[in-house]
């Protein structure tokens, strides 16, 4: 008996390549959304080893930037919550890993607003980049409300001042009944726990929404009319 | 050289009572302002100074 | 003009040049996505490893009920008599605690006043009277409480008001708190003996745990803590104040919470900074703003702003150069002769 070589084309690839156009697979919603997902960002768009020319300016960088501090971020609080919201008071190891996380919120918060500098001054909800550039504004929102979550579970004068202060806020709003800023068991699960899956969510999609449409076009130069790409005889826009 | 102790404590001590500037109606910390000045500063580099691109760089990246 | 939120296929729009933009068919270049993040990542880490090695983090002690009244006893008694008579903030505060006091509103909104009592709080009993029952073996405190309890609350209304003038000239000596003599009834051994209760420690431990076993809900003490003078003392020397615009600060010379200047500035002018209703007012300034921000896309004039600033020639400089270089000679828009990634191949279709 043979072993099948595993790099040898399988007998039914032909068929499963064209599972998603067989008539009988027509309702099924696995190939449906796979197909769609494929059509919307085949590997060359999610993944694209090129940018357009215009695309070369350290700007460019703090999106990826954010990113990276957000990742730093989570993998501190990740040390944090393996010891326990106490450790940070009693260790050396823990106060010096809490400052990592403390530092690293500032360089995420940094690095996002002149990220959202740059994106202003380039007006890149241009082209179809409306729902990119409201994902960022609601990131950035709940970024805030994620830090304020953090600094309400420290456990220390810092948490007792500003949860005593902030409630008055958020109780005008009457969120204070379910939000309860003096809580701290609860403003720690939603620090650990519930931001921080809506954040990656949100810069998931983000992301995702930058790569569908690219990366925003320049404003007409002095020579081009706007609208209308010198290179090409008609007008390829998006609107 | 500094202690390894040195390492998880830090190096410049600011667990003094802040200084503030006071303009107008306007306070801020020292801390604060140096973050914000940087930000513009940081802003004002990276849409300046210029970025080097593969072809720039006749190569390999 | 068609409306902004068409689709848009097939129907010829007119361009508006802060709204849409053209598809680029122009040069490429190569651009390690993967490699930029791996930079991005070590860089984000040597400077965070090196700002925490350098600046550390604060951690000031949190203040306890019995480090308060071990430190200013006084202000304690003061908290404490406003406790039991009601007029204390939180025994005024109104909904999510009570119904003693006013919601804030703008006009006819009130949505705390909708959304009523969720974290009851009693602060006569709560703070006071309740602690005071758990003392093992003090006759004359559970006669003291006793006394209150059964007397009218006119009788109760006059000792409390009595003791309260009192009390702003109280001192304290040899462990016990002096005040003025006067009619108090049983008011003065309640207030001495939770005074004492709170420097041994006890009242922190009463009213967290005056539920459950294990806590982790810190709403009582810590409402009661702020109802006194020492807290705040304590954070406006800090500079953590609301009129200090302390919500942006941070305790000690560490930089604070930067982003939430916006936010703090309202509380500094009218007419927020003196109106009881002023943080309703600000949240829904500050709800529209943010509106404005993720909707400026939509908004004709304010969308406008990046392209008159012309920031943007600075970033896309280079491309500019290479545009405008050509003046009105034909050829692909942004792609000289050259031999890397160029016009042979077909951008990526968006």
């Amino acid at each position: 008996m043979t072993i099948a070589d595993p790099k040898a084309p399988r007998a039914d690839q032909a068929d499963l390549d064209k599972a998603a156009d067989r008539p009988e697979d027509a309702d099924q919603w696995t190939a449906k959304i796979r197909s769609a997902a494929v059509d919307a960002l085949p590997p060359q768009k999610l993944l694209p080893d090129r940018q357009p020319a215009y695309v070369a300016s350290w700007i460019y960088v703090f999106g990826v930037v954010t990113i990276a501090a957000l990742i730093v971020v989570i993998g501190t609080g990740f040390v944090l919550a393996l010891f326990g919201p106490n450790w940070w008071h009693v260790s050396s190891t823990g106060l010096f890993v809490n400052s990592l996380h403390l530092w690293a919120v500032e360089v995420f918060m940094f690095s996002m607003v002149i990220h959202l500098w740059g994106k202003f001054f380039m007006a890149a909800w241009r082209g179809k980049r409306k729902a990119t550039w409201i994902s960022g504004v609601v990131s950035f929102l709940v970024s805030v409300g994620a830090a304020f979550t953090g600094y309400l579970s420290q456990q220390n004068f810092d948490s007792q001042w500003i949860s005593t202060q902030a409630k008055d806020g958020i109780n005008s709003t009457g969120a204070g009944a379910i939000f309860n800023v003096t809580n701290f068991g609860q403003m720690i699960m939603w620090h650990i726990v519930l931001l921080p899956l809506v954040v990656v969510a949100l810069v998931g999609l983000h992301v995702l929404m930058v790569r569908l449409r690219g990366v925003v076009t320049p404003f007409a130069a002095k020579n081009e009319t706007p609208g209308v790409d010198a290179a090409t005889s008609g007008a390829e826009v998006q609107a | 050289m500094p202690a390894i102790a040195f390492v998880f404590g830090a190096l410049i001590n600011l667990n003094h009572p802040g200084n503030y500037i006071h303009w107008g109606f306007i306070q801020m910390s020292y801390g604060n302002l140096a973050v914000i000045i940087l930000m513009v500063v940081v802003f004002l580099a990276a849409i300046l100074i210029p970025f080097k691109t593969h072809k720039e760089k006749g190569g390999e990246r | 003009m068609t409306a902004d939120t068409a689709k848009g296929h097939g129907k010829p729009r007119k361009f508006v040049q802060d709204r849409d933009a053209v598809v680029w068919h122009g040069r490429y270049e190569p651009y390690d996505l993967a490699k930029e993040f791996l930079v991005a990542l070590i860089v984000v880490v040597v400077l965070v490893a090196g700002l925490a090695v350098l600046f550390g983090s604060p951690d000031d002690k949190p203040v306890t009920v019995k480090s308060w009244a071990t430190s200013n006893p006084v202000d304690f008694a003061q908290t404490a008599i406003t406790e039991l008579d009601g007029t204390s903030g939180t025994a005024g505060y109104g909904p999510p605690y009570n119904l003693n006091g006013t919601a804030q509103s703008i006009g006819p909104i009130s949505p705390a006043k909708w959304l009523g009592v969720h974290h009851p709080i009693d602060t006569a009993n709560d703070y006071v009277l309740a602690p005071l029952d758990t003392l093992p073996n003090d006759p004359q405190v559970q006669a003291a409480v006793a006394e209150y309890r059964n007397a009218s609350s006119a009788q109760q209304t006059a000792w409390t008001t009595a003791y309260e003038k009192a009390v702003a000239k109280a001192t304290f000596s040899d462990g016990k708190l002096v005040v003025p003599p006067g009619d108090y009834g049983p008011v003065g051994t309640i207030v001495s003996s939770l005074t004492a209760m709170a420097r041994s420690g006890a009242l922190d431990g009463a009213l967290l745990s005056s539920r459950q076993f294990y806590g982790t809900d810190y709403t009582k003490p810590l409402l009661f803590i702020a109802d006194g003078q020492y807290l705040a003392n304590l954070a406006s020397n800090q500079h953590l104040a609301g009129d200090q615009w302390g919500m942006m600060n941070e305790t000690g010379q560490w930089p604070g919470q930067a982003w939430l200047w916006l936010y703090t500035l309202w509380y500094q002018v009218p007419p927020a900074n003196n109106s009881t209703n002023g943080d309703i007012e600000v949240f829904a300034f500050m709800i529209a703003l943010t509106a404005l921000l993720a909707a400026l896309p939509f908004i004709p004039g304010l969308r406008s702003i990046p392209r008159w600033t012309r920031v943007y020639r600075l970033i896309w400089r280079n491309h500019y150069r290479e545009v405008e270089g050509r003046s009105g000679s034909g050829g692909t828009s942004g792609s000289p002769p050259q031999q890397t990634a160029g016009e042979a191949r077909e951008p990526v279709t968006v």
